[in-house]
């Protein structure tokens, strides 16, 4: 079978600025950061004291009081923003659909809050662990979750590539349309970090902010932890097409890399060969993007190195590509980050619109490029790209089009 | 304790050798029962079978975890699976409990 092309029907979000992909995108192209003093974590469990909290998240407004204890957030989280993206596509998922629809999902860290909580209470000397602990904490939980939900007896699977997971996942999904192994999918991410232990391992690491999250600016100290949950629908082009389905874009190609280098150090030629196997996969020339989510986490490490990647990938055409980093806004979802990332880029394509990247100072030469500072740009393009780069050296490229 | 005077603790129900069963402790059975599984505890009574409650393995196991809290005691792994109906589950606390306070 030849490979057919794969549309975007239907975008679900939860993140800081609300539980909608309307909300997401309206903050987010307005280029307003939703990052704001924590509220989730007691007042001095860390150092640092902001975050992009999806602090309006309510459980009981999408699961009765049982169900929401037997659901830890980050999959609570990826359920809502299916429930979302599945009811944007119009697509009715009935048995025979069912068994040809894929559920992958990312998740870094999966139950995270639960697992902190037991564990906590357990060494505390309370002696007992909860019995819900391992189903609420496993990694595959969400789509386990969104399998059941909607009776999808396809292949489901979640993929752990911390800061990459999302990306993995909808790279993973897409080409399983592409190649007719399934009829439509369900992919993205989700992530819920915000557990007192697993907050101080990011303290330990120094790489989050104390103020905000600047990426590719002079005076940018670090990454700034943010939640939510991103899904998409993806499905054959041809056959949104003939629904008459509003179409967000296609998912032309997929990248995939590991540096092979450092636990966690970035290396710029791993993330090029990302970038190269994911515009080769697309079938488009450097020169069509023309604009570049990138994966900007704020840090030193990670923006130099970055726009390093992207000047060795694309040339002289480096000088004229867009690229922002949307983490400035809605922080750093972590395993759902490529999933937030890949809604705002297929809005940013059919919109027309580039969001910024917020909190900029002034330009970094260690950096360079067109980092869009702080407004968002009205413009015109044909392709765009969404990077994620994870520690341990993976890396994950996703290629969009306009269909 | 919660919901204890909704419970069904007026139904007296007797052991094999026709000891009555502590009205406390089917009160107590019945509301973390019914806090566990998020439903009115006046809907919890004694001839009840965990089905028609719709507690299913895994809330068996939630149950059993909350029970052991409630009445500091620990019920073994065997039992504790084979347990489908309010009445089992009370029958085996008392059993548990007598051991405990002979």
């Amino acid at each position: 079978m030849s490979a057919r092309r794969v549309a975007v029907t239907g975008i679900g979000v939860v993140s800081a600025f609300g539980d909608s992909f309307g909300e997401f995108w309206t903050g987010v192209a307005t280029g307003v950061s939703a990052i704001r003093p924590m509220t989730l974590t007691p007042p001095g469990t860390v150092k640092f004291l902001n975050a992009a909290e999806a602090a309006a998240f309510n459980p009981l407004r999408y699961f009765d009081e049982k169900e929401a204890g037997f659901l830890d957030r980050f999959a609570q989280f990826a359920v809502v923003a299916a429930r979302e993206a599945i009811a944007a596509s119009g697509l009715k998922i009935g048995a025979a659909l069912g068994r040809h629809c894929a559920i992958v999902t990312g998740s870094s860290a999966g139950g995270q809050i639960t697992k902190d909580a037991n564990f906590k209470s357990f060494y505390a000397g309370n002696g007992r662990v909860s019995p819900l602990t391992i189903p609420l904490v496993m990694d595959n939980a969400g789509a386990s979750r969104i399998s059941r939900e909607f009776g999808i007896t396809g292949p489901t699977y979640t993929v752990s590539t911390a800061c990459s997971s999302a990306n993995h996942a909808i790279g993973q999904a897409f080409w399983m349309v592409r190649s007719g192994a399934v009829e439509m999918a369900i992919a993205g991410g989700s992530e819920a970090p915000f557990a007192p232990g697993f907050l101080k391992a990011w303290e330990a690491m120094r790489v989050v902010s104390p103020d905000t999250c600047r990426p590719f600016s002079l005076g940018r100290r670090g990454l700034i932890l943010g939640e939510g949950a991103g899904m998409l629908v993806l499905e054959p082009l041809e056959a949104a097409r003939s629904r008459g389905e509003q179409i967000w874009g296609e998912i032309a190609g997929f990248g995939m890399s590991s540096d092979a280098h450092h636990l966690t150090q970035p290396l710029a030629e791993g993330a090029a060969l990302a970038m190269r196997n994911a515009l080769e996969d697309a079938g488009i020339a450097a020169e069509a993007v023309g604009y570049i989510n990138a994966h900007g986490t704020g840090t030193q490490a990670n923006d130099a190195t970055e726009a390093e990647a992207i000047r060795a990938v694309f040339g002289t055409h480096a000088r004229r590509v867009a690229v922002s980093s949307t983490k400035s806004m809605h922080g750093h979802a972590l395993g759902a980050a490529g999933a937030l990332e890949a809604a705002a880029t297929l809005a940013a394509l059919r919109g027309g619109m580039i969001p910024p990247t917020a909190n900029f100072v002034e330009p970094d030469p260690a950096c360079g490029l067109d980092v869009v500072p702080n407004h968002a740009r009205p413009a015109e393009f044909e392709a765009a790209m969404s990077n994620s780069f994870a520690f341990g050296g993976l890396n994950a490229v996703l290629v969009f089009r306009r269909p | 304790m919660d919901g204890q005077g909704g419970v069904g603790v007026a139904c007296i129900m007797r052991f094999m050798d026709g000891r009555p069963a502590s009205e406390d402790v089917v009160a107590r059975v019945a509301a973390v029962i019914a806090k566990t599984q998020k439903i009115p505890p006046e809907t919890v009574t004694i001839d009840q079978s965990f089905e028609e409650l719709k507690i299913d393995s895994l809330d068996g196991i939630n149950i059993v975890f909350a029970l052991e809290e409630e009445f500091g005691i620990e019920i073994p792994d065997e039992p504790a699976l084979k347990i489908r109906s309010v009445r089992e589950m009370v029958e085996g606390i008392e059993k548990l409990l007598a051991v405990r306070n002979p």
